[in-house]
């Protein structure tokens, strides 16, 4: 068994009377690409807002390599090596595509006020760097050339591919997207799915993700953690959950379970 | 428009009349028509108080074809018509009412002169033809700018701008280049006679032809094509622009002494609204803090010099006088650091606020500190509402000394050009990328890693850093300090010209200095009403030009809708020596 | 718990809860001195009281102007000190005229109804205005614009009617009936001008929370505040029920305007600058949004500033405490928006992160 690079143990987060996310235990495998799935409002969002410290859970505890992420504020786990994509998309939509990427680098970058006015030699040097790093970025996602267009300006895919780009400026050891597919045609999310893998094949990043459309979730993720009104109903492989009853009701609704798994038996014969 | 089904074109005629009506009302009674009709903008022909109705009229009737852009040019030119016509009925309904219901006594401008210049000098019926006319056939002509072709219409309105400009300081202009040997002559010829009467007619011919020319010559060069300069290479483009540093110190050594002193004062007034406006762009157009209480820095910049370097502090009476006498050069370091320190101090509690409460939070606190100043409570320390009189000046050695505004300005320019260089550098540098991150979207800067509560403190230091420094410049410049001198008012000052300029826009600021502190100075007929035209400027640019006159590259497009990618143009000709821009 | 609290506060933190306690320290030292120097009787106390009541009965009828707009529009209108202005400053006319004409002290009852309708039609017709001209157009920009619009719009409206009506400050005349003071149990004085506003206060607030709960456009109204679009699904107009909170608000400010000035008498362009503050504040108090709240804030803050600055630093040796009156306004805000974010009676808004 490959050791969890993150591991949450019943997470809990209230708003008001709601409970969002209920005594949540989730390990992540090192290097694996990890889905969590669940109906609208199931609490997925905000358990990546746990994750990063958009949020501070009630109660359990999230570990990252060690370190207790539900007492950090965002920047904290960000340095920590964690980065993140947003389902609705929050890029710095009047900086250029390239300043979004430069920004994203901020973690591993020193210069402070002082070398920047004097222009000491080392932070000339560091920009450079960094402006180098941010081009190179621009191109693995796709972007090569766009750089200094605003980030408003671009289009839908592109604005998500640098999103990544972004997050991947900061060096993470884990990959945290919200719905990178949301709003893609067939084409778009096959390329998506592909790229997906490549990061995790190439960089070693760790993936996880929340997907809604099945066909992702079962093309690249080697697990899948299925989250209904907060709670996980279930867990395993991709094959696994697909004929899940319980993960069939959560999302088609009570009794529908039996004719769905007869249709699917029907249609594999 | 987010209407359902197309308004028919009277109705929206005779609804923007109503509104450009209202307008015309309102510059007449509060008494701008009556007032300005005392200079001149082209002699004996134009007038300040006509060119504003003038305006009036030709927006409204501009605003009238725009709105109706999708009809049919001749129901354009007649809806525009209409809409001047709107108004000139209402203006004659304020003719015809002013005496018999006796307005004078509750609108203290609706005098007989007004009446004079609104009738052009005729009574009854001829004074309603007339009236009439002059509204429809100027909102006619605003109604037939949106046809004119993009090439002529640049030229044309920057054209009537400059005459318009040029008409207004006409006195000044004839002032600053008599000294000029064989100016004299041309000015002459080019200005009317006698002070306040703007441009002969040559001389409107001249100005409009040179601009018209320069703006067309300058529309034909494609844009992204490279200007004289990048065509050098390295070492001469070097030396060409050393060349440019050098005249332009040089001419800035001379032109105190070309400009007189009242025109030094004003250019140092300028600049030390130049030195605030650059702080405050940090906060508010860098990292997106909306600041209201600016003035406070600069009240505590001025009062850290005055106590130090005046001799008589407080009131005599039994209470303490004292005052250290101080040298002004230390005491300004002192005053910069004590700034530094109170935009930390003032910036700790707003660190979690979000942009409304920011701004009435932070406008508390400069009223605060007013209040403090001048309250008997601190009076013994600092003064009271009798201020602090003789604040030091500042000396090198016995040998120049910064009393007259012909001095002062060369401090006040070091101040600024350090100022400016300083932000400058920190603009294109991590720390403006980390602000303008903040600016966009806390939240997300804050997942970037970067760290909210000392970018936030830095920004507010920074910029108050500067409001102190000018503030000690303030005191030690007019040599005494009043705690009427640091109203909000100076705050909106500020506001207002780093937003006309363009939030966020280094070149901004000193259009926006120019327009809001330098005109004002110059045009005495302004001062009356300037506050009155900021508010009227604040609302007017949110409404159409929110980026500002000369706005950071890539705010342009920020408010208003783009229309997919395009590729970033620098300005024709605007680069500074050495400004690159971001990225490629 | 108290752990957790612990694990999360940082530096600032602990500066400013330094900042907070020493200034409650300050304000029970100071009162507890000027209590014990017995230089004030309960009847100065009644009084300050009463004043504070009186005062803080204007506020609260702005601040409810705040907290509607705010809560439809999520906006400052930072020009609703001009609204209020202006009710003010126009009934000053009319209330001249009647007065000259005798008409005042024949008809007091109707010449004040008079007053107060011509009071609220003016308000109500700049802030229609304002919405039209100035904000509808750019409710869709981002948050900065329609705020500085919004201080423009003030400074403009201020300007405009002191260039038009000139900047020398108006009075308002004596209202007979008004003149005089009824005295309670035994020393105890409150002036007549004193009650009609207190009472004319509450009764309008009454009013208005009848309004907002039991009316179908106050209905309306708490929909949109909930939430814009799904409002307009339901198939309300929301444009029109946006112009109508605009015209509630108003017409509170304009009466608000002629209660004040009622009672202090001396109205200028810039009456509304500083009590519109205050009355922000109050609305931020009692929670932005917030219909009770911004009641109970502007009165409290009423008594606050009237009661305050004597009890607060008389003791401690101030010269000139009521000098200060608008610190200590202003302390409270931030102290307020610092510790305590959604005000005492919590604010009506959603604040998510991502």
């Amino acid at each position: 068994m490959t050791t969890s690079v993150l591991s949450a143990r019943k997470v809990t987060k209230r708003f008001g009377g709601l409970v969002a996310v209920d005594q949540l235990d989730l390990e992540i495998a090192d290097n694996a690409i990890h889905a969590v799935i669940g109906p609208n409002g199931s609490g997925k969002t905000t358990l990546f807002n746990c994750i990063t410290g958009f949020y501070r859970p009630e109660g359990g505890e999230i570990l990252f390599r060690g370190h207790h992420l539900e007492r950090f504020a965002s920047d904290r786990i960000t340095r920590l090596g964690i980065a993140r994509t947003y389902q609705n998309i929050r890029l710095f939509s009047n900086l250029t595509a390239l300043e979004n990427i430069l920004i994203g680098e901020h973690s591993h970058l020193k210069a402070g006020m002082f070398s920047a006015v004097f222009r000491l030699p080392a932070t000339v040097k560091e920009e450079e760097l960094a402006l180098v790093e941010a081009r190179r970025l621009l191109g693995y996602v796709g972007l090569s050339g766009k750089g200094d267009l605003l980030a408003k300006n671009l289009a839908y895919g592109d604005m998500r591919r640098l999103e990544i780009g972004r997050a991947l400026a900061s060096r993470p050891a884990m990959l945290l997207l919200d719905e990178p597919t949301a709003g893609m045609n067939p084409q778009e999310t096959r390329e998506m799915t592909a790229f997906i893998r490549r990061l995790r094949d190439d960089l070693g990043i760790t993936i996880l993700l929340i997907e809604h459309q099945m066909r992702v979730v079962m093309g690249i993720s080697e697990k899948v953690t299925v989250l209904d009104y907060g709670q996980k109903i279930a867990e395993g492989t991709p094959s696994e959950i697909q004929n899940n009853p319980m993960v069939i009701e959560a999302y088609l609704g009570k009794g529908s379970a039996s004719a769905v798994l007869r249709e699917a038996a029907a249609s594999a014969r | 428009m987010d209407q359902g089904k197309p308004r028919h074109w009277l109705a929206v005629a005779l609804q923007l009349g109503a509104t450009g009506g209202l307008a015309a009302l309102l510059i007449c009674l509060v008494g701008m028509v009556e007032e300005f009709s005392k200079r001149y903008i082209i002699v004996d022909l134009l007038e300040m108080g006509q060119a504003m109705l003038l305006l009036i009229l030709i927006a409204t009737g501009y605003m009238t074809a725009r709105r109706l852009a999708d009809r049919p040019p001749r129901e354009q030119l007649l809806a525009s018509a209409v809409s001047g016509l709107v108004p000139a009925v209402m203006l004659f309904a304020l003719v015809l009412l002013i005496e018999p219901l006796n307005m004078r006594s509750v609108f203290l401008n609706a005098s007989p002169g007004l009446v004079d210049i609104l009738t052009f000098g005729q009574t009854g019926g001829a004074a309603l033809v007339l009236m009439a006319a002059a509204g429809t056939i100027q909102a006619l002509a605003g109604g037939v700018v949106p046809h004119l072709s993009p090439r002529t219409r640049a030229p044309l309105v920057q054209a009537i701008a400059w005459v318009g400009l040029t008409g207004l300081l006409a006195d000044i202009l004839r002032v600053t280049f008599t000294n000029i040997p064989g100016a004299i002559f041309v000015l002459g010829w080019m200005f009317g006679r006698g002070s306040g009467k703007g441009l002969s007619i040559p001389g409107v011919v001249v100005v409009f032809g040179l601009v018209a020319y320069a703006t067309y010559r300058r529309q034909k060069r494609p844009a992204g094509a490279p200007g004289l300069r990048s065509r050098l290479d390295g070492r001469k483009a070097r030396l060409v622009n050393i060349g440019l540093w050098a005249a332009a110190a040089v001419i800035l050594y001379l032109l105190p002494k070309l400009l007189g002193p009242y025109l030094s004062e004003v250019t140092n007034s300028v600049g030390l609204f130049v030195l605030m406006g650059l702080g405050l762009n940090i906060v508010v157009g860098f990292a997106g803090l909306l600041d209201l209480g600016y003035v406070a820095f600069y009240a505590i910049g001025a009062y850290v010099v005055a106590v130090l370097t005046s001799t008589a502090v407080g009131s005599e009476a039994g209470q303490i006088v004292w005052g250290p006498g101080m040298s002004f050069w230390l005491a300004l370091i002192i005053a910069v650091l004590i700034s530094v320190l109170a935009g930390i101090i003032l910036g700790v509690p707003v660190l979690n606020m979000r942009g409304d409460y920011l701004a009435i939070v932070t406008l508390g606190f400069g009223e605060i500190i007013r209040i403090l100043a001048g309250s008997d409570f601190l009076k013994p320390y600092i003064g009271g509402s009798q201020g602090i009189v003789q604040v030091g000046v500042g000396r090198i050695g016995g040998l120049v000394t910064f009393d007259k505004p012909q001095t002062v300005f060369y401090v006040v320019v070091a101040a600024c050009a350090a100022a400016g260089f300083i932000s400058w550098r920190l603009r294109d540098s991590r720390m403006g990328r980390t602000w303008k991150a903040l600016r966009e979207d806390e939240d997300v800067a804050q997942a970037m890693g970067i760290h909210l509560v000392s970018t936030k403190l830095l920004a507010f230091a920074t910029g108050a850093a500067f409001a102190g420094l000018s503030g000690a410049l303030f005191a030690s410049k007019i040599g005494s300090v009043y705690p009427h001198s640091f109203k909000l008012l100076v705050s909106i000052n500020v506001l207002s010209l780093i937003i006309v300029g363009g939030m966020g826009s280094l070149p901004g600021v000193f259009i926006g200095a120019l327009a809001l502190v330098g005109l004002p100075e110059l045009l005495r007929e302004f001062s009356e009403y300037r506050l009155l035209m900021y508010g009227a400027l604040l609302i007017v640019m949110m409404l159409t030009r929110p980026e500002g006159l000369r706005p950071e590259a890539t705010r342009r497009r920020e408010l208003h809708e783009s229309t997919g990618p395009e590729a970033e143009a620098p300005p024709a000709g605007m680069a500074a020596p050495g400004e690159a821009s971001a990225g490629d | 718990m108290l752990r957790r609290f612990l694990e999360r506060a940082t530096l600032t933190d602990v500066f400013m809860w330094f900042v907070g306690g020493s200034i409650v320290t300050l304000v029970v030292v100071g009162s507890y001195l000027t209590l014990r120097q017995g230089v004030y009787t309960t009847r100065h106390w009644f009084d300050f009281l009463v004043f504070g009541l009186a005062q803080g009965s204007v506020y609260a009828l702005i601040a409810l102007g705040y907290t509607l707009v705010y809560g439809i529009l999520r906006m400052i209108n930072f020009a609703h000190s001009e609204v209020f202005m202006s009710g003010a400053y126009i009934g000053f006319f009319v209330i001249t005229a009647m007065n000259k004409s005798g008409f005042l002290d024949d008809n007091p009852l109707v010449s004040l109804s008079a007053l107060f309708l011509v009071a609220m039609v003016t308000s109500v017709v700049i802030a229609v205005l304002l919405e039209r001209i100035a904000y509808r157009p750019l409710r869709k920009s981002p948050r900065l614009v329609p705020l500085i619009t919004a201080i423009g719009a003030s400074f403009f409206l201020q300007e405009a009617f002191r260039t038009m009506f000139g900047s020398a400050s108006k009075g308002y005349p004596d209202v007979d009936a008004l003149q005089g003071s009824w005295t309670l149990t035994g020393e105890f004085i409150i002036q007549k001008i004193q009650v009609l506003v207190i009472v004319a206060g509450a009764l309008m607030m009454f009013l208005l929370y009848l309004f907002v709960m039991r009316t179908k456009t106050g209905k309306a109204m708490r929909a949109v505040s909930e939430d814009k679009d799904v409002a307009a699904l339901m198939g309300i107009d929301v444009d029109a029920i946006i112009v109508r909170t605009f015209v509630i608000g108003a017409a509170l400010a304009g009466a608000a305007g002629v209660l004040y000035s009622l009672m202090f008498r001396q109205i200028n362009a810039y009456i509304g600058f500083i009590p519109g503050i205050k009355a922000f504040t109050a609305a931020v108090l009692g929670g932005i949004g917030n219909i009770p709240g911004a009641m109970l804030g502007g009165l409290f803050l009423g008594i606050f500033e009237s009661v305050g600055p004597i009890l607060f630093l008389d003791g401690l040796g101030v010269a000139a405490p009521y000098q200060l009156k608008d610190v200590i306004a202003f302390t409270m805000l931030v102290l307020v928006l610092i510790f305590r974010p959604t005000g005492i009676l919590g604010e009506r808004l959603a604040t998510t992160k991502a």
